[in-house]
């Protein structure tokens, strides 16, 4: 009633009727916001969890006491844990969590997800599983001398890696590039896989907030590998398919000079070699121009050669070691990163080697190694494979031809349904041009694609859009995890998802 | 001709502490290392938390289980096992975790196995926490004097600041309410963002378990300030009487799991200490907080641990027979080992912290220092370093207030060589008498 009597006032007075509807109105509309604000709970970080903790604190009210002003919600984590924890956003992550949740088996699983997102190679397993079989008796005691203790590899070992293994990756490494360089042990650091060594690489040439300048397309894991921990940003340098995704250094030079422009200060080239995921190679002539660009604008250049034991086709690898050794240039910004995992078709082995001829980044990096040294069970095991010289060379010789054979069937399979793939000699994978296959033109139109393979016909690839690639409607499909049978149904799968949409 | 190409800060940075006295003194042991027959004048080795006194207990389980080493090839599921590398770790293996945790507690906790995140070593476990829990330029809380390998683990990369808790001898270096309290405000009052505590228990280098309403005062001091607590609980298996070992996850166990608590509660494990295993580089986070498994698993793919490694453990830790009997041999064996050095130390007029867990005691050598500073401890570090040719950890270098403590390891050698350190000390000590 206490509202009644000004209204009258205000319906007596101008504006009459109008005013008198209105007024109402108004005042039952803030009546309403009133009575909702102070309904609800103060605002917490996360309603469920603070749900929680209400129900918490009524049950251990004797507690509640402890709870100070506006801490009801959990004590919060780091922004990098935050934007860590967040769910997957990558199609590259996205497809690996659906395989795992559903993987294919040919008999147990038919209907399962076909891999085809990982780049592994399992072609050879059937060789490290005799191999493993015939000599891994006691291996992890040793029999060396009459050392039959633990003690030997219990104990706190080298961080960096032992002089054993050391010298073991040397060797190999120089085999796997067909020995055209010699390695030198000290000049290695050795971390559990690659994935470490890269990071390890650039918490020592970059500070948070420089950059590096990164072919396209690359490897999506670059972007967490290189970027979460060390706040280094990738500047992509795009390639194009009208000269098979090479890259040129008048446009490495344009991404140098714009990024520099934005006042981000450039650390690096990161290249990978052979190239993932297109599986070409670099030239001798690119690579020396690339030692020529970065010495006049002395940076340094990452060389990731982890695909080097992965060569197929006839062209011939050069490694940047190769060049460094042939010609006069600057030794000390070169670092090369290697890994087993891709060549010895057991990816928990988890060796990772830094290779550098620049003694302060091998002094910083060898402290930096305790965060992610290699067991030492597993050292002992590879420095016995890796001296096995007959079984290596065979290793190698007859994965050459496993992976060069899977390659030629899984592409032709593509070309039979009109998908052809860029011309590459090295890797696990093939990049395959579906550009014909999506809806429309453009990144939308390449993940709706990648979308209907992944759930429709149930194979994960990845999109090139998670590589960066600057052209939509390239997929990356890696064929070492396959068996020979697997690839009709693949290729079928394809099929019906993708004519069904032409229907 | 090289021109000088810029590093990183973190390279050039040396948070790494490796220029530290408790480095020093292993490059002494490294460049004339004691050995029992070669080299009988040499540097004894007492610096370094290492655990050799069950080794006969590993060696006897791998020779009577070859499948464990030969990671099970010739078998069943040897495939899939090999091919397997997932950041979530084997199953079997990350089981066998929990259960063997479970069993060093006395089944006074029990372990979710989907809670456990492998890491390759507690170092990187801990350094993990730091990059989840903290951001750059925030700060830990940690209690005074503790392990030297902190400042770079915790701070190197993460750019995380440790503000020290300290602690005093007048109450055996417990922590108090008071020195929490200062200690936070301290931090607070540098424009530090307090995110945590980090606690070690059984602590190094005190070599003695946390009581338990000092736990509960921890534990409520978080909740009050809204803040985490990592226990780095990797001495748990070397308490020498089982029941004396108090983990934060009992005692968030018997108030009912309290979820207000428990999110905040984090727990470092490793095998390093209590299974003698430095070399295979295995650590654990066990965290409550989902949101902190979630980041810390997919964070891991920088320190993972091989997958050969994790069968062989997954076999040894699954073999009840085997855990039980080597969780109450290694007590054994360790208590015995403290009690002969303890003696010992006595006998040469060296009192010592009473403790109760660990490789290492707390010695207490302030009546001998020529001045009560740092500078006094070092000079006496040297001394001992050189003319009794011990290396020993100098409190300092722990962030220990009270110059004179050195942190004595007596698990990493033999018990002929614990005789000789002993006696050498001994001589030491009636030398410095006979001056008086």
């Amino acid at each position: 009633m206490r509202l009644v009597v000004p209204l009258q006032g205000v319906v007596q007075g101008r504006g009459g009727l109008i005013f008198g509807s209105l007024i109402p109105c108004a005042l039952f509309y803030f009546l309403q916001l009133y009575l909702k604000r102070h309904r609800s709970p103060r605002n917490p970080p996360s309603p469920s969890a603070s749900l929680q903790n209400l129900a918490e604190m009524n049950r251990t009210s004797s507690r509640s006491n402890l709870l100070s002003r506006g801490s009801i919600g959990p004590a919060r984590i780091s922004s990098l844990a935050t934007s860590i924890s967040k769910p997957n956003d990558s199609p590259y992550y996205i497809g690996l969590d659906k395989v795992s949740e559903d993987p294919y088996d040919r008999f147990g699983n038919p209907d399962g997800v076909i891999q085809l997102g990982l780049s592994e190679n399992r072609l050879c397993f059937d060789l490290i599983e005799k191999w493993m079989l015939e000599n891994l008796t006691d291996s992890i005691r040793g029999r060396d001398g009459d050392d039959l203790s633990i003690s030997g590899i219990a104990s706190y070992q080298p961080l960096d890696g032992t002089m054993e293994l050391k010298m073991a990756m040397a060797g190999f490494m120089s085999h796997v590039i067909g020995g055209a360089v010699s390695f030198e042990p000290s000049q290695m650091v050795l971390t559990a896989g690659a994935t470490p060594a890269i990071e390890t690489l650039c918490f020592c040439l970059a500070d948070h907030g420089n950059a590096f300048l990164v072919p396209t397309p690359y490897y999506p894991g670059f972007d967490r590998d290189m970027k979460w921990r060390t706040g280094v940003e990738l500047i992509p340098v795009h390639c194009r398919s009208t000269d098979n995704f090479t890259l040129s250094i008048s446009v490495l030079d344009q991404a140098f000079n714009q990024t520099r422009k934005r006042g981000t200060k450039i650390r690096g080239i990161l290249l990978s070699n052979p190239a993932n995921p297109v599986g070409n190679l670099l030239s001798r002539e690119i690579l020396c121009d690339l030692l020529d660009f970065a010495r006049e604008k002395n940076i340094h250049i990452i060389s990731d050669e982890i695909f080097a034991g992965s060569i197929y086709g006839n062209e011939e690898f050069v490694s940047i070691a190769d060049v460094l050794d042939s010609e006069d240039f600057d030794k000390s910004r070169v670092h090369i990163v290697y890994g087993l995992s891709k060549d010895l078709s057991l990816p928990g082995f988890l060796v990772g080697v830094i290779y550098s001829l620049n003694d302060n980044v091998l002094v910083a990096a060898r402290k930096l190694t305790r965060f992610s040294s290699i067991s030492a069970p597993t050292q002992k095991l590879l420095v016995s494979m890796l001296s096995d010289a007959r079984f290596i060379k065979e290793y190698m010789e007859t994965n050459k031809k496993r992976i060069r054979n899977m390659r030629d069937l899984f592409v032709s399979g593509l070309e039979g349904l009109g998908i052809r793939c860029a011309d590459s000699s090295a890797g696990l994978y093939c990049w395959a041009n579906m550009s014909k296959l999506i809806p429309s033109y453009g990144e939308k139109g390449e993940l709706e694609l990648w979308d209907k393979l992944l759930n429709v016909a149930k194979i994960n690839v990845t999109p090139g859009s998670a590589c960066h690639c600057i052209e939509p409607g390239w997929f990356r499909c890696c064929f070492t995890t396959l068996d020979e049978e697997d690839i009709p149904l693949v290729m079928e799968r394809i099929r019906k998802a993708t004519d069904s949409r032409a229907s | 001709m090289a021109i000088d190409i810029e590093l990183s800060r973190v390279a050039f940075s040396n948070t790494h502490g490796e220029d530290s006295p408790y480095f020093a003194g292993w490059k002494a042991y490294d460049e004339n290392p004691y050995h029992e027959a070669d080299n009988q004048s040499g540097v004894i080795q007492m610096g370094l938390a290492e655990n050799q006194v069950s080794f006969d207990l590993l060696e006897k389980y791998l020779e009577d289980h070859p499948e464990a080493s030969t990671w099970g090839v010739g078998a069943p599921g040897f495939r899939e096992n090999a091919l397997f590398q997932d950041y979530q770790g084997l199953e079997s293996f990350r089981q066998a975790m929990a259960n063997f945790m479970e069993k060093i507690r006395g089944g006074r906790a029990t372990f979710d196995p989907d809670r456990i995140v492998l890491t390759a070593g507690a170092t990187a476990a801990n350094e993990l926490l730091t990059f989840i829990l903290a951001d750059p330029g925030d700060a830990l809380l940690v209690p005074t004097p503790y392990y030297p390998g902190f400042d770079r683990d915790l701070r190197w990369r993460t750019g995380v600041k440790i503000a020290p808790i300290y602690c005093y001898s007048s109450n055996n270096f417990q922590v108090t309410p008071e020195a929490l309290e200062a200690a936070y405000e301290h931090a607070v009052s540098m424009n530090l963002n307090v995110r945590g505590v980090l606690i070690t228990n059984p602590s190094n280098p005190l070599g003695s378990t946390v009581q338990r309403s000092i736990l509960e005062m921890i534990l409520e001091f978080a909740v009050r300030k809204n803040i985490h607590l990592v226990s780095d609980e990797i001495y748990s298996g070397s308490t020498f009487v089982s029941s004396e070992f108090i983990s934060i996850a009992e005692i968030l166990q018997n108030r009912g799991y309290n979820n207000v608590e428990k999110e905040r509660v984090h727990i470092v494990y490793s095998l390093s200490k209590d299974l003698g295993l430095p070399g295979f580089r295995v650590g654990t986070i066990y965290s409550y907080n989902d949101k902190v498994v979630t980041a810390a698993r997919r964070m891991s793919s920088f320190t993972l641990i091989s997958s050969q490694t994790q069968h062989l453990l997954a076999c040894m830790l699954s073999n009840k027979e085997f855990t039980e009997n080597y969780i109450k041999t290694n007590r054994e064996r360790l208590s015995k080992r403290y009690e002969t050095i303890i003696v010992g130390l006595k006998k040469a007029g060296i009192e010592c912290l009473r403790g109760n867990a660990g490789l290492f005691c707390w010695m207490n050598l302030s009546p001998l220092l020529d001045e009560p500073t740092r500078k006094g401890e070092l000079a006496l570090w040297k001394i001992i370093l050189n003319e009794v040719r011990l290396n020993i950890s100098p409190g300092s270098s722990c962030h220990c207030l009270e110059p004179g403590w050195f942190r004595v390891c007596f698990a990493n050698m033999s018990e002929q060589t614990l005789g000789v350190a002993l006696e050498r000390i001994h001589k030491f000590m009636e030398q410095r008498k006979n001056l008086q």
